[in-house]
This record gives C-alpha cells, structure tokens and sequence, in this order.
C-alpha cells in the first residue's frame, strides 16, 4: 500500500509541477479521444447532480476539454450503484465520478466489494455545508422552538433525507444525539426532491445544503434555523451556526472527482490539471459564493490521505450512533 | 390579462429570423433522433449543448426545446414502423402501432401519431401558459401517498380490461414487478436480486431493454414464423386520402386525445414520474373507458393516440417543476437545467418574476416548436413510409441490428444486449400463450415508483397505511382504483345475469 501512495504521491508532484510552472506539456502527454462519462452518485436535483452539470457547462463553454463530459446519474442504493460501476471500469481513462460523502460511508454499510484506495483520485473541488430547514409555516424559528415542536410530536417528526446511511442521515443522527429528540427518517432520491417535499409539507424538516434549498429560501417558502458550520456565510446573512448556539455541531460534504483504478500517471494528470483550471474559473468561484459552497482544492497524494482520514472519521460516526434505519 | 401580455412579449422575443431558423433546425434533428432506437432526447440535448454556447441564452433554450419536442414526436416513428420504441416514451405506442403498420396502415398510423402529439403540446403548453405558478403549487402537494395511489390507478386500468384474459394480465404485472425490484434497494442500498454477483444486475432492468427485447426481437421472430411465405411485411403506401382520412378519424377522439393531454400534462409535472409512465397512463385509461376494449393492442388507432398526446403534453409538463422549482422532472430537463445554470439563470421559484423575458419567450417558442414539428413530421411521412417497403428479409435483419444498437446504445453495456435477446425469446413464447405483453413493460416502468412512494409514505407515518385515504386527493385516486378494479367483475357478472334466464337450460 505505501508503494502505492508514492507512486501516487509523486504523480502527484509532477501535476502539481507542471500547474504551477504552466509548462505546456510532459512528455507522455494523454488526452481523452472520445467523450468522457462523468458519473454522478447521486438523483438528479441534488446539490451534486447540479454542481457536476455546472462544471459539465464550463468545460464546455470554456474548452477547457476537447472531448465533452456527459453526466449521468447512478444514484441507486445510496451511491452503491455508482462505485460499483466505477469499479467495473477499472483502467478505463473515460469515465470520473463526481464523489459525494457516501464514496466512504456506503463501502463501510454495504457489501458491494469495493474499496475507495483502489480507485484514483482527481481533485477535491469544493466543501459543501449544511443547514437545518424547516417550512415558514410552521412558525419555527429558532433552534428552541425546533427542539420543543419535534419533542411535543414524540417521534413522528418528519425529516426528510438521501438515502439511509448517506450524510442527511448522519446529520440527523448527530442532531439526535445532540437534542435529545427523535425523527422519523424518510430517505428520498436526491435533495431536489427533499427539497421540494419540504416546500410541499410532505416531511418537516431537512438538513439541505443550502444551495438546494437556497432559491426557495428567497422565495420564502422554507427557513434555515442554524448552520453546520465553524463560521456564518456570507451567502447566508443573519442565519447563525450551531457553535454559537452552544451546540458543537459540524458536518461538511466533500465535493470531489475520481476515477477508476489502474490509471497511468498521465491520465491523471491531464484531469487534475483540467480540474485545476476548472477551480480557477471565474464562472466557479461565483457559483460557489452565492451558493455557499467553499473551495478548497486538493488533488494527489493529500486528496487520497484526506479520504481515508475522513473514511476513519465517518466509520467512527457510524460505530457512535444508532443510524436510523 | 397580464399573461396575454407577457405572452405577446414573448412571442416578439421567439419570432424573430433567428429563432425561427432555430425552431426548425432543432426540431428536423430531434425528429431524427428520436426515431433513432437508442437516441432519444436526452442524447440530442446532451449533443447539442455546447453549441448553445455561441447563440443567446433565449435562442439556445429556445433550440433544446425544439429538439426536446423533436424528439417526442419522432420517437413514435420507430415505434410504428419497426415495433421498436424510438425512445422510452414511445413503448406504449408500439402497443397498437404497430398492429396497424402491419396491416398497411402505417400512414394512418404515423399521422394519428403526429395529430396527437400536435393536440397534446398544444393543449398543455396552453394549460403552461394560463396557470403555470398555481399548478407549480398543485405539484407540490404531491407527496409519495398520492405517488402511490396513482401508480396504482393506472395498474388497474390495465387490470379492468375486458379483452384480454384478466387473470393473464394479473400474471403479467406481477411478473414486472418481481423484474423491477432487480438491482439497489433505494431505500437501504442493499443489492437484491442480483443473481449471485452479476454486476449488470446492480443498475437494475431497464424497461426499454424489456421492451426493445419483447417488442422489437420478439416481433421479428413472431413475423418470421407467421410471414414466412409472404415476403412483403406491409403494402404501406400513403396517398393525399389517407391524410384526409386520417384527419377525419382524429376529429372522433377528442375525449381521448383532450383526457390524453390533461392526464399527461399532470404527471409530467410530477418529479418522479415522466413522460413514459403518463404516456402508459393515458393508454390504459382510453382502454378502459372504450367501447371495444378488445380492439386495443390488435390496431385501434386510439391507442396510438391516447400515449402520443400524453408523452407530449408529458414533456411541456415536465418543463414546469424545472422552471419554477428546479426541479427536473426526466433526464432531458436535467440538461437543460445544467444549461440555464450557465447560462446564469437560476431556476426556482424566483425565475418567473427575476427573469420574464426568458420564461415567455421559451413558452411562445413552445407554440412555434409544436406547430413546425407537427408540419415537418407529416411531410416526412411518406419517406418513412418508404422504408416499409423494403424486402422482408432486409428489414428483418435491419430490424434486429436496430434493435442490438438500441439497447447497447444508452448504457454501454453487453450485458443489456443479452438481457435483450432474452426478453425477445421469453416475448416470443408469451405471445404464442396468449399472455399481453403491455402490462409486463408497465408494471417494470411503474414498479420502482410505486414501491419508493408505498415505502415513503409508510415511513412517514410509521406504519398507519390510513394515510392513502385521509388525504384527499390520494383517497379520491384509491376510490377510482378501486372501481376500475370492480368494473369488470361487474360486467361479468351482468353477463352472467342477463345469460341465466336463456331457455337453453
């Protein structure tokens, strides 16, 4: 395993190396010659689906690519679905899959043989971050006033969410742990529908990353309570965090790109570069801002440590708590 | 009023030589695409969006759309012609167009198709117009009860037919059933009857593999045992009365076309649902309320009508929930919704009042798409017809090379193409029994849906199943489920009245 991560390590190096030098190509330069499938893991709507089609759009519209990306959507069985296809894929340079948290949760809940060091990592495009939402009807508007109306419901309070075992459901739990109350979990295809369900008064409450449940906010269909996160967002102004409720309550959601095992050094390169301009953008670095999502790039040999840093962290959330089932 | 003002804008933005030129352009592609098994709208949008990158925002939604309607009419093609559905929208219509290009009416068949789809864009994309923002709210209060109750709805108009041996068809949609629950659970990620490890299981059957299989090859093996001798598949000619003709037979389905069209503009606008399962919907409905249910699957021209205006009023309504919640209701307008994101505008409740231009001039453009798809495609008619006339044993091997790409194409993926040659042996040994084919396609396109909103709306409640009937619109669905399901035991058993007092005995 160590021969793998210097290996990867120093692929990593010369990516890097060439970005910062703007050298205009190494050596055994790879380029895709027919178009890339980008594997979504999750239903169309979500905060994922939307961002892999955003940056779908600017390769496009900014040629960062002379192959096109085509999204598709293999959210079943909580991303279950599209690990197992990536791992199918093995040493096929034409198809990445845009990785949510479930790409660590999902191999540690269910027996589909996979194992996220086989795969190669590309680069991590942004952190995501959550937030409590409730209907604007139900005149909820503080944290107080959430804990004593899921209280008074004993249980049968609606939260809405992905897939069981996917972070909403996390989130939940560690909400839970925290309040003292109990939810009703009702997993759903993606955050759009939750989203929308929310709206519709189906479920009575999600942890929406904001930039699902954003627009409907603006429209003031739904109210976000506190916010998962270290800081207050810009994008999100007068919503507070959690901390400075008193409560110590952070999640974030990763927001990266793999691909199948087995690639060689170049292919890795030619899509850590093109993800490294993709970062750069100005049409990213705006979205990103007013959908409160923060940019943290990493790619290589620290994306790889970071996942498994983050894959001991989930597996020790999940020993920890009753996850809803 | 304010609306007819909006619109007239919006028709200034739409009509201008560019877009009209787009207009066209856009829908002659989709139409080729579409009737292209295996290409559907979802590859011609995907194909075409890094084009709109050089045209205006307004003209380069105004283009998707005009190959997103394109493409729903075109589908029908193949769908008539060669049995095979074009696109997954159009497996209901090879239910009976197929029977009817048979029997020589291809022509017919194929105008009754672009009849209908022109009837079921129009009336929806009217319907988009008047109440786009209080329907947005009626989609809303669709939850997973109603989801329920309304799959369940349209099982039973497929039970409570008279033609068909009700006990077969009972079969049938079980046997679906059991094909849909193949691959992830949704609700805990588990693999589920993956046949040991297989990995093609994992992504679950795809109806258009089952119906591609079951209609396409098992269609040509059926016509290669009973034509054997006749080498000419059809005689299909169409001449100048047959359009007359075709006309004149239209005009007595308005109840079904104008039902058709409402039903399918409704379950277009729910997220989950779609064209395919609205387009199935419309069809079991005008079954049920014909007056010869047994004429249907065997070249009633109702029943090409009734699924065409319902995937084309199913596609206008899918635009709605994109638009005003962003919320894409089928994979093509999870494209466009990727697009309008680029192109800076962001979908959701806010966009109808932060960027009007925009929402008029892609709904006056809906008019304008309708009416040059209805024009292109019944010019294109005869050449289609053409095709027909091939020699047998060309089309024959043609047929099955369409329909090895047509479902090798969306999925990549060999093991789609076995499964295929499965279902067209298996379709052929059913159609020999007698068992319908129509309601195993139906029950694998509504399984996934029914069972995800059965298990969403007893969760929410914990258990009580009283939820289906406490709400008012799932207990009005139940009740009309539950009298489709009595109707013909009725029947039957009025029969069985009526023959008693016979002095036979």
């Amino acid at each position: 395993m160590t021969n793998i991560f210097t290996r990867r390590g120093a692929m990593a190096l010369m990516a890097s190396a060439a970005i910062a030098v703007g050298s205009p190509g190494l050596a055994d330069e790879w380029k895709p010659i027919k178009p890339v499938e980008m594997v979504i893991m999750a239903g169309q709507g979500g905060g994922a689906d939307r961002l892999a089609r955003l940056f779908q759009t600017i390769i496009q519209k900014e040629k960062l690519a002379q192959m096109p990306f085509l999204p598709v959507n293999k959210g079943g069985g909580s991303g279950a679905e599209a690990l197992r296809y990536l791992k199918d894929k093995q040493g096929d340079a034409h198809v990445i899959m845009a990785t949510l948290n479930s790409y660590y949760t999902t191999p540690i809940q269910t027996e589909i043989g996979v194992n996220i060091e086989e795969f190669t990592p590309l680069a991590r495009m942004a952190v995501d971050t959550f937030a409590l939402w409730v209907n604007v009807d139900s005149g909820i508007e503080t944290i107080e006033q959430y804990v004593e109306a899921a209280k008074a419901a004993g249980g049968s309070w609606r939260m809405g969410g992905t897939g069981t075992g996917q972070e909403d459901s996390l989130v939940t739990a560690l909400l839970e742990r925290e309040f003292g109350i109990s939810h009703t979990y009702v997993p759903m295809g993606g955050g759009g529908e939750v989203a929308t369900a929310l709206v519709g008064g189906h479920i009575d409450a999600t942890v929406n990353n904001p930039s699902e449940a954003m627009s409907f906010w603006q429209a003031g269909r739904v109210r976000p309570i506190a916010l998962l996160t270290a800081e207050r967002l810009d994008s999100m102004p007068g919503v507070p965090t959690f901390a400075e409720l008193g409560h110590d309550l952070e999640y974030y959601m990763q927001r990266s790109f793999v691909a199948p095992g087995g690639l060689t050094e170049a292919q890795q390169a030619y899509y850590v570069n093109l993800l490294q301009s993709l970062h750069e953008s100005e049409e990213w670095q705006t979205y990103a801002r007013d959908q409160a999502l923060l940019t943290d790039f990493l790619a290589g040999d620290e994306l790889q440590a970071y996942f498994l840093s983050e894959r001991e962290k989930h597996r020790e959330i999940l020993k920890g708590l009753d996850t809803p089932s | 009023m304010e609306v007819l003002g909006l619109l007239a804008d919006g028709f200034a933005t739409s009509l201008t030589p560019l877009n009209i030129l787009i207009v066209i352009l856009g829908v002659t592609a989709g139409l080729f695409i579409g009737a292209m098994p295996g290409l559907g709208s979802v590859n011609g949008v995907a194909l075409v969006l890094p084009l709109t990158f050089i045209v205006p925002p307004t003209s380069a939604i105004i283009l998707l759309a005009a190959i997103y309607y394109g493409a729903m009419y075109g589908g029908a093609v193949s769908s008539i012609l060669l049995g095979i559905p074009g696109a997954s929208t159009a497996v209901a219509t090879t239910f009976d167009g197929r029977p009817m290009a048979l029997q020589g009416k291809a022509g017919l068949a194929l105008i009754a198709a672009a009849v209908a789809s022109f009837v079921g864009g129009t009336i929806s994309v009217l319907l988009f117009t008047a109440f786009a923002a209080p329907l947005a709210e009626l989609a809303l209060k669709f939850g997973p009860a109603e989801e329920f109750a309304l799959v369940l709805l349209a099982f039973t108009t497929f039970v409570g037919l008279g033609g068909d041996d009700t006990l077969k068809t009972i079969v049938m949609i079980c046997l679906g059933l059991v094909l849909s629950t193949v691959g992830l659970d949704m609700i805990s990620g588990q693999p589920r009857l993956v046949f040991g490890d297989i990995p093609g299981f994992y992504a679950g059957i795809s109806f258009l593999v089952l119906a591609i299989g079951v209609y396409g090859v098992g269609e040509v093996l059926y016509t290669i045992e009973t034509a054997r001798t006749s080498p000419a598949v059809s005689t299909a000619r169409l001449r100048m009365r047959d359009l007359v003709e075709g006309i004149r037979e239209m005009n007595k389905m308005w109840k079904t076309m104008s039902f058709g069209s409402v039903l399918g503009f409704f379950v277009g606008m729910l997220p989950a649902a779609g064209a395919t399962p609205a387009s199935l919907m419309s069809y079991g409905l005008a079954r049920t309320f014909s007056k010869k249910p047994e004429t249907f699957g065997k070249g009633n021209i109702e029943g090409v009508a009734a699924p065409e205006t319902a995937n084309n009023a199913a596609s206008t309504g899918s635009l709605l929930p994109m638009l005003t919640l962003g919320i894409p209701g089928s994979p093509t307008t999870a494209l466009l919704l990727g697009g309008m994101v680029m192109w800076g505008l962001m979908p959701g409740p806010m966009l109808f009042i932060e960027q009007k231009d925009f929402v008029w001039g892609l709904i006056s453009s809906l008019y304008t798409a309708n009416l040059a798809a209805v024009l292109i495609n019944i010019a294109l008619i005869p050449l289609f017809v053409w095709a027909l006339r091939m020699p047998f044993s060309v089309l024959c091997a043609m047929v099955l090379v369409l329909c090895i790409l047509g479902g090798f194409a969306p999925s990549q993926k060999l093991h789609d193409v076995w499964l295929i040659a499965g279902f067209g042996v298996a379709g052929y040994l059913l159609r020999k029994a007698d068992y319908p084919l129509a309601p195993l396609v139906l029950a694998l396109v509504l399984g996934p849906l029914m069972e995800k909103s059965f298990r969403q709306a007893l969760i929410s409640t914990q258990g009580d199943p009283m939820i289906f009937f406490s709400r008012p619109l799932s207990a009005t669905f139940m009740v009309l489920a539950a009298i489709f399901f009595a109707l013909p035991l009725l029947k039957m058993l009025r029969q069985r009245l009526s023959k008693r007092p016979a002095p036979a005995e």
